[in-house]
């Protein structure tokens, strides 16, 4: 219980938590996050955050759908069990192309869902910041950033003075 | 933002012409209105599922569960005697199963596009509707989902539509648009409920928080050890299903990304299932139902039967929970002009499909809509029409639209009108078709009269149950379209829309 996770700061508005979000950012701190209980318009900019990599999972959800939509009706009614119906070939990419559709934004939406866990490392019932009586208000209208101690310019001292000069109330240190 | 920029690229002449006309300035109504603040919405929304059981709740839940036990009944009676018990008979072998099929699966309808396209259009009023429309669809779909699982007969072989093999070692027949209709509704009602499902996880976060913290003071002396034995639930519960979400930004901006997809994917497909629904109809030959306008007819008629519903179901909420600062007039005007708008393109529809009829030259689709309009069916059809033309029409008037009580009952003759919609479209084009010797006329059981019945209790059942144990609204969406919420610090009232 005794080591610290990290340190975190309050802010009154959502201005000045984006303004101290730049410029934690600027400091050159890497193990740090932002928390508020809204997505703030523009915060993975303020955080220098990359593009989200979900549409990758996508991707790959919506490409496998279509290929096990393709070969499912190739298979069943062309390959296995050629069934004939009203004239009509036994495998056209055409007519199946309903099925091929909706399995490709099936999988595809799974992908996205799953992409967004994965990305976001969820699910992690526990954090040492739920700990924190001034973090769980965060869901209310509280707004947060924490700067964990894994940081390599992280200093128990410095950190906490850094987080007061940006205009940071309430800061506490959150134990693991 | 409120003000249209005056000062920003402008050149002297502009401005002149500008300082000439003196326009009026375009404001913008708040979509949270008094001035709320972050805290109060939380409260607002979280208070709804942390408050006892208030009574009218067990009231309305004692009588939605009578009436969804006429689905129960009505589904026994036909497992345990036959599908002949329902009124079809040569040759109107479709009745009103289907119709009851597409008319609870358009109704799923507008949650997506509240959902999605209106995400996609950033519409920010969606937000306070978005859930609760969502949580329509999906319940939509669950009733829509019994009749052609039933109708296939023998349910217990209702598995061989998908494509797992079986005993007979033959494969579902991937040629049938009844096939393509298995894949489109249980891929809608599975992306639909992961569409909700991961709205809702900042949400269920703060249900937890909430908990947490109401436990960590404990406070429960006066509220009894139920009261805590709840909220030890509550913990537990929404904790499980938030996954350990912490509002981080960096949670937000892969959740934001995710969204922002899983909206680009349900676009297409809330547009491909009613579309896919209408082939059912559209890929067979017989007249009034051969026709390349189903697709967006069907579509239209979709949007414009659930926006019928949410209004339906938003307006009593709004007033039970007192709603009125999150589903202001702004809200109820935007969706009676989709209603209008929609509902427009249902009535043009319906008189483009008879003037197709007649232009088109064929004597067996000219009968079909004669017959529509002036047979044994004609007073479905009229009955149809004045609630699905005359209706919407109505809403071009604001003193209408600012009548909830009046929008209520319009919002009523929306959905009756779009139940008689698909009952004409597949009766009448049954029941008289090519050859006179084989004319039938169709009039339902009372098998089928208990299980459609009872399919709106078990709607309400599930509806009263989201009321009571998920938050009715997205807190965090809410909070997004607030001026505070703005990282710019435009602070004015109006919603800081992006």
């Amino acid at each position: 219980m005794s080591e610290t996770h990290g340190i975190i700061a309050s802010f009154a508005d959502t201005p000045s938590f984006y303004h101290a979000a730049e410029k934690v950012r600027d400091a050159g701190y890497t193990k740090w996050d932002t928390y508020s209980s809204f997505p703030v318009h523009g915060m993975p900019e303020a955080q220098g955050q990359p593009r989200s990599k979900v549409p990758v999972f996508t991707f790959v959800g919506g490409i496998t759908g279509f290929t096990v939509g393709t070969l499912i009706v190739w298979f069943m009614n062309y390959f296995d069990y050629p069934l004939i119906v009203g004239g009509k070939p036994f495998f056209s990419p055409v007519f199946p192309f309903p099925v091929m559709y909706e399995l490709t934004i099936l999988l595809a939406a799974f992908g996205t869902l799953g992409g967004m866990f994965i990305t976001n490392l969820l699910p992690q019932h526990y954090n040492p910041l739920f700990n924190s009586d001034a973090f769980l208000e965060v869901s209310g209208d509280r707004l947060v950033i924490a700067i964990e101690s894994r940081d390599p310019k992280f200093d128990p001292e410095a950190t906490r003075r850094f987080l007061a000069e940006i205009g940071g109330t309430d800061i506490e240190e959150v134990s693991n | 933002m409120a003000t249209i920029s005056k000062e920003s690229s402008m050149d002297s002449t502009q401005a002149a012409l500008l300082a000439k006309v003196q326009p009026a300035e375009l404001v913008e109504q708040p979509l949270v209105t008094n001035q709320r603040d972050f805290n109060w919405v939380t409260d607002k929304i979280c208070r709804v599922v942390e408050t006892p059981t208030p009574t009218w709740w067990w009231v309305c839940m004692a009588v939605a569960l009578l009436t969804a036990a006429f689905t129960g009944l009505g589904l026994l009676w036909l497992v345990s005697t036959g599908v002949g018990v329902w009124g079809l008979a040569n040759p109107i072998n479709w009745g009103w199963a289907i119709v009851n099929f597409v008319f609870w699966i358009g109704i799923g309808h507008a949650g997506t596009l509240i959902s999605a396209v209106l995400c996609l259009l950033k519409q920010g009023w969606r937000t306070s509707i978005n859930r609760a429309a969502e949580a329509m669809t999906i319940f939509a779909v669950v009733c829509a989902g019994i009749f052609p699982l039933f109708h296939v007969g023998r349910v217990w072989f209702a598995w061989w539509l998908f494509p797992l093999p079986n005993a007979n070692a033959i494969w579902p027949q991937f040629r049938s648009p009844l096939e393509w209709d298995v894949f489109a509704v249980s891929t809608y009602g599975t992306v639909s409920v992961l569409f909700w499902y991961m709205g809702m996880i900042p949400d269920l976060g703060v249900l937890r928080d909430r908990a947490v913290q109401r436990l960590k003071v404990g406070a429960y002396e006066g509220a009894g050890l139920l009261a805590k034995g709840m909220d030890v639930f509550r913990k537990y519960l929404y904790g499980i299903f938030a996954m350990g979400w912490r509002n981080a930004g960096n949670h937000w901006r892969n959740y934001e990304m995710a969204y922002l997809i899983l909206a680009g994917l349900s676009t297409p497909l809330v547009l491909s299932v009613h579309t896919i629904v209408s082939f059912d109809f559209a890929a067979a030959q017989l007249p009034g139902w051969h026709t390349t306008i189903f697709p967006p007819y069907f579509v239209a008629g979709a949007i414009f039967s659930g926006f019928g519903m949410v209004l339906t179901l938003m307006l009593p909420l709004r007033a039970i929970y007192g709603l009125h600062d999150l589903i202001t007039q702004r809200h109820i005007d935007n969706m009676c002009k989709i209603c209008l708008g929609t509902g427009s393109i249902v009535g043009y529809a319906y008189i483009m499909e008879f003037f197709i009829a007649w232009y088109g030259a064929n004597p067996y689709e000219s009968f079909a809509f004669i017959n529509r309009g002036f047979g044994q069916y004609s007073w479905a059809y009229y009955m149809m029409f004045a609630c699905n033309v005359f209706t919407p029409q109505l809403f071009w008037f604001s003193a209408v639209r600012r009548n909830a009580a009046l929008v209520w009952v319009m919002s009523i003759f929306i959905n009756v009108g779009m139940w008689f919609e698909r009952f004409v479209i597949t009766v009448t084009s049954l029941a008289n078709d090519f050859l006179p010797s084989s004319w039938g006329y169709y009039s339902p059981t009372i098998v089928d009269i208990f299980t459609f019945f009872g399919t709106f209790g078990l709607f309400s059942v599930l509806f009263l149950l989201f009321l009571r144990f998920l938050p009715l609204m997205p807190i965090a969406e809410v909070k997004f379209v607030m001026p505070a919420a703005d990282p710019h610090g435009h602070n004015d009232s109006t919603g800081g829309q992006h």
